[in-house]
C-alpha cells in the first residue's frame, strides 16, 4: 500500500490502523496528529498507522469501500471497526477505537 | 444528440440532448435527456427505475458509442445481471469489453461509528475512478437515498449530494440519479433530491387498475425544453422498455390522395365513387348483428385480393370463427391466410392491459408492415380502461397507422338503438370516416341500412342506404350518390 506516509513500521503490531483522508488540509493534519499522539500515549510500540489519501489512491478506496473521509479502520485487534469523521476530539477517538485507559 | 429546432425555436438557450435509445422516451422528451447534466428518475419500488436506468447505459454503448458507469447502492452485481438478462442485455460481456463498469457500493454503516465532521470524498474518488476506467460519458447512480439511511448527519449528506451533482456536471456526465418516490404531495422524492437536480425530473408509476398492472411515465420537468406532459404508459418487454407513444406527437403525417376500395360493390360509389382514402381511419358502428364485421372482412379481402397484406385484430372471435362466419356470406378468407397476406390475431381484451394491447399491435404491425389493419370490435376494449384512456390509446394507434400510411377499419358495437353512445361519439371524432349500420323491422322483415355519418375530404352520400347480406356478401342494390 502506498500511503501518504508510513509512520510506524512495526511487524509485531497488534494494533493496525488505516486512516483514509482526502487531500492535505489543516483538519486532516490535526486528525493525523491526534491519532499519533493517542497511539504513542496508550499503545506505544505495538501499533502501526497507515495514512491513505483517497484522491491519490482511488483503488484502495474501492478495495475498502470508503465513502466518507476521514475514515479510520481498525484492522486489528479484531473485530474490524470503522470510525467516520475527523479525529479532533481525543475522548471520541479513544471511545471509537475502544482503547481502555 | 438531437436538438428539437421546431418546438424550441423561441428559446434563447438550446438544450443539448443525449438520445436514450429507449423506445418512445426520446420522442416524449423531444430528443432525449439533457446531455452532460443529471436527470432525476423517481418512482416507487418495482416501478422500473433500475431497468430504465440500465437501458440508458446499455443503449448508450450499443447505439451511441458512449460508455457508461452504473453505481448501485441497492442491488448486487449478480442481481443486476439476472434482472436485465430478461431484457436481452448481457452486462457481463459489456463489462468484459470495458464498455461499462458496474460498481456495487454496499453500505454497512450500521457498524460504523460516526464521530466528527466528514465529507464523501471517498465516494467521489470511487466514482471518479470507475468513470475514468471506461471513459464513461453516461452514469447512473441507483438508489442514492440509501445514503440518508447510512449516515446520521443529514446536513452533511445534503451538502455532499449537492456537491456530487455539481461535480458530475463539471465532468460533463449525462447522468440518471434514481430515487424512491416521496410520500407527501409536495415531495417528489423521499429526501427531496429534486432540490439538487433541476434540469430534468421523470416520474415512474405503477398502478393496478381492475387487476391489470399498468406502468406510467411522466416528464415532470425539463428545463429549457418542451416535452410531452401527459402520463405515458410504458412496458418492460424482452427488448427493453417501450414508452408509448412510439410515434411522434405532432400531426405531420402525409395526407394521402390515393383511394382504396371499401371492398363492397357499390359502396365505393357512395364515397364519391372512390372508396376510402388510403391511410385513413374508418369507424363502422352499429348494434349487434348489423354486419359490422362483414364490412370489415370485405375490406380485408379486397386488400388481400390486390396482393397486399392485412392484419385483422379480433377482440371477440377466434380465427376459426371468423373464417367460418365470413365463408357463410361468401367471403373466403382462408386462401389469403395460406398466402400469408391475411393475418388474424385474435386476443381476448381482458387478457392484457391497454398497454400490452398497444404493444402487441405495434409489434405485429411493425413486423408485417401491412397495407391495412382491422380492429374488430374495439367496443370490447371498454372494460379494460377508462373512456379517456381508451380514446388516448386509439389516438396513438391511429397516429401510428397514419404515419405508416396504413388504412384502418375499426368496428364498434352500439348498445341497443342508441346512436349517440358516448364512447362512440368520442371515438368517431378521431376517425376520418364513420359509417353507421342499423337494422329496422319493417313488415315483419329485418331491413338493413347504412348511413355515412362523415367522410373527411370526400364528397359522400348522405342518404340512408338499404343493403342485404347474403351468400355473396354485402349487396347494395341501388345507389344514388347525390342526395
Amino acid at each position: 500500500m502506498n500511503g501518504v506516509g508510513q509512520m510506524h513500521a512495526n511487524n509485531e503490531a497488534d494494533w493496525v490502523l488505516r486512516l483514509f483522508i482526502a487531500g492535505k488540509t489543516p483538519k486532516n493534519d490535526h486528525s493525523i496528529a491526534m491519532l499519533e499522539q493517542i497511539c504513542e500515549m496508550h499503545l506505544k510500540g505495538r501499533y502501526h498507522i497507515e495514512v491513505i489519501d483517497v484522491v491519490q489512491n482511488p483503488l484502495s478506496c474501492i478495495e475498502e469501500n470508503i465513502l466518507a473521509t476521514p475514515t479510520l479502520i481498525r484492522k486489528l485487534p479484531e473485530p474490524v471497526r470503522r470510525i467516520i469523521g475527523d479525529l479532533t476530539v481525543k475522548e471520541h477517538v479513544l471511545l471509537g477505537l475502544e482503547i481502555n485507559i | 444528440m438531437t436538438i428539437d429546432g421546431q418546438v424550441e425555436k423561441g428559446l434563447n438557450r438550446r438544450v443539448h440532448k443525449t438520445s436514450t435509445g429507449i423506445r418512445g422516451l426520446d420522442e416524449i422528451t423531444n430528443g432525449g435527456l439533457p446531455a452532460g447534466r443529471p436527470t432525476l428518475l423517481c418512482g416507487s419500488a418495482g416501478s422500473g427505475k433500475t431497468l430504465l436506468a440500465i437501458e440508458f447505459i446499455v443503449r448508450g454503448v450499443m447505439d451511441y458509442n458512449e460508455n457508461g458507469v452504473f453505481i448501485s447502492f441497492e442491488e448486487s452485481k449478480e442481481d443486476l445481471y439476472d434482472n436485465v438478462a430478461t431484457l436481452g442485455f448481457d452486462l457481463e460481456a459489456l463489462e468484459k469489453d470495458k464498455r461499462i463498469h458496474i460498481r456495487e457500493i454496499a453500505l454497512s454503516a450500521q457498524d460504523d461509528v460516526q464521530l466528527g465532521d466528514y465529507d464523501l470524498e471517498g465516494l467521489f474518488s470511487q466514482i471518479g475512478f470507475v468513470i475514468d476506467s471506461v471513459g464513461a460519458k453516461r452514469i447512473v447512480i441507483d438508489g442514492i437515498e440509501t445514503l440518508f439511511s447510512s449516515f446520521s448527519e443529514e446536513r452533511i449528506i445534503r451538502s455532499e449530494l449537492s456537491r456530487l451533482i455539481r461535480w458530475l456536471k463539471d465532468r460533463d456526465m449525462s447522468a440518471i440519479i434514481t430515487s424512491e418516490r416521496g410520500e407527501g404531495a409536495y415531495n417528489i422524492s423521499r429526501h427531496n433530491i429534486e432540490e439538487y437536480i433541476s434540469d430534468c425530473v421523470i416520474l415512474l408509476d405503477q398502478r393496478i387498475v381492475e387487476q391489470v398492472v399498468t406502468r406510467r411515465l411522466r416528464v415532470l420537468k425539463y428545463r429549457g425544453s418542451s416535452h410531452g406532459s401527459n402520463e405515458y404508459p410504458f412496458l418492460i418487454t424482452n427488448h427493453g422498455i417501450s414508452v408509448f407513444p412510439i410515434t411522434s406527437m405532432t400531426l405531420e403525417h402525409e395526407a394521402s390522395t390515393k383511394h382504396v376500395s371499401t371492398g363492397v360493390d357499390k359502396l365505393d360509389v357512395l364515397f364519391d365513387g372512390k372508396g376510402y382514402y388510403q391511410g385513413s381511419s374508418v369507424l363502422i358502428t352499429g348494434s349487434a348483428g348489423t354486419g359490422k364485421s362483414t364490412f370489415a372482412a370485405s375490406f380485408a379481402k379486397n386488400i388481400c385480393e390486390s396482393g397486399n397484406q392485412c392484419i385483422y385484430f379480433s377482440f371477440e372471435e377466434s380465427e376459426k370463427q371468423i373464417l367460418r362466419n365470413m365463408a357463410s356470406v361468401g367471403l373466403e378468407l382462408k386462401p389469403y391466410i395460406d398466402q400469408n397476406l391475411l393475418k388474424i390475431h385474435a386476443v381476448r381484451p381482458t387478457l392484457q392491459g391497454l398497454e400490452l394491447h398497444l404493444l402487441s399491435m405495434h409489434t405485429l404491425i411493425d413486423e408485417i408492415k401491412p397495407a391495412a389493419v382491422i380492429l374488430d370490435p374495439i367496443s370490447n376494449l371498454d372494460g379494460i380502461g377508462t373512456l379517456a384512456e381508451i380514446k388516448m390509446m386509439f389516438i396513438r394507434i391511429i397516429d401510428f397507422l397514419k404515419e405508416n400510411n396504413i388504412s384502418s377499419v375499426f368496428t364498434a358495437l352500439t348498445p341497443g338503438r342508441g346512436i349517440e353512445d358516448a364512447s362512440e361519439v368520442g371515438l368517431s371524432s378521431i376517425m376520418d370516416t364513420w359509417v353507421l349500420l342499423s337494422n329496422q323491422l319493417r313488415n315483419g322483415q329485418r331491413e338493413r341500412s347504412l348511413n355515412i355519418m362523415k367522410a373527411r375530404g370526400i364528397k359522400h352520400s348522405h342518404q340512408v342506404q338499404p343493403f342485404e347480406i347474403n351468400g355473396d356478401g354485402i349487396v347494395i342494390h341501388q345507389t344514388n350518390r347525390h342526395t
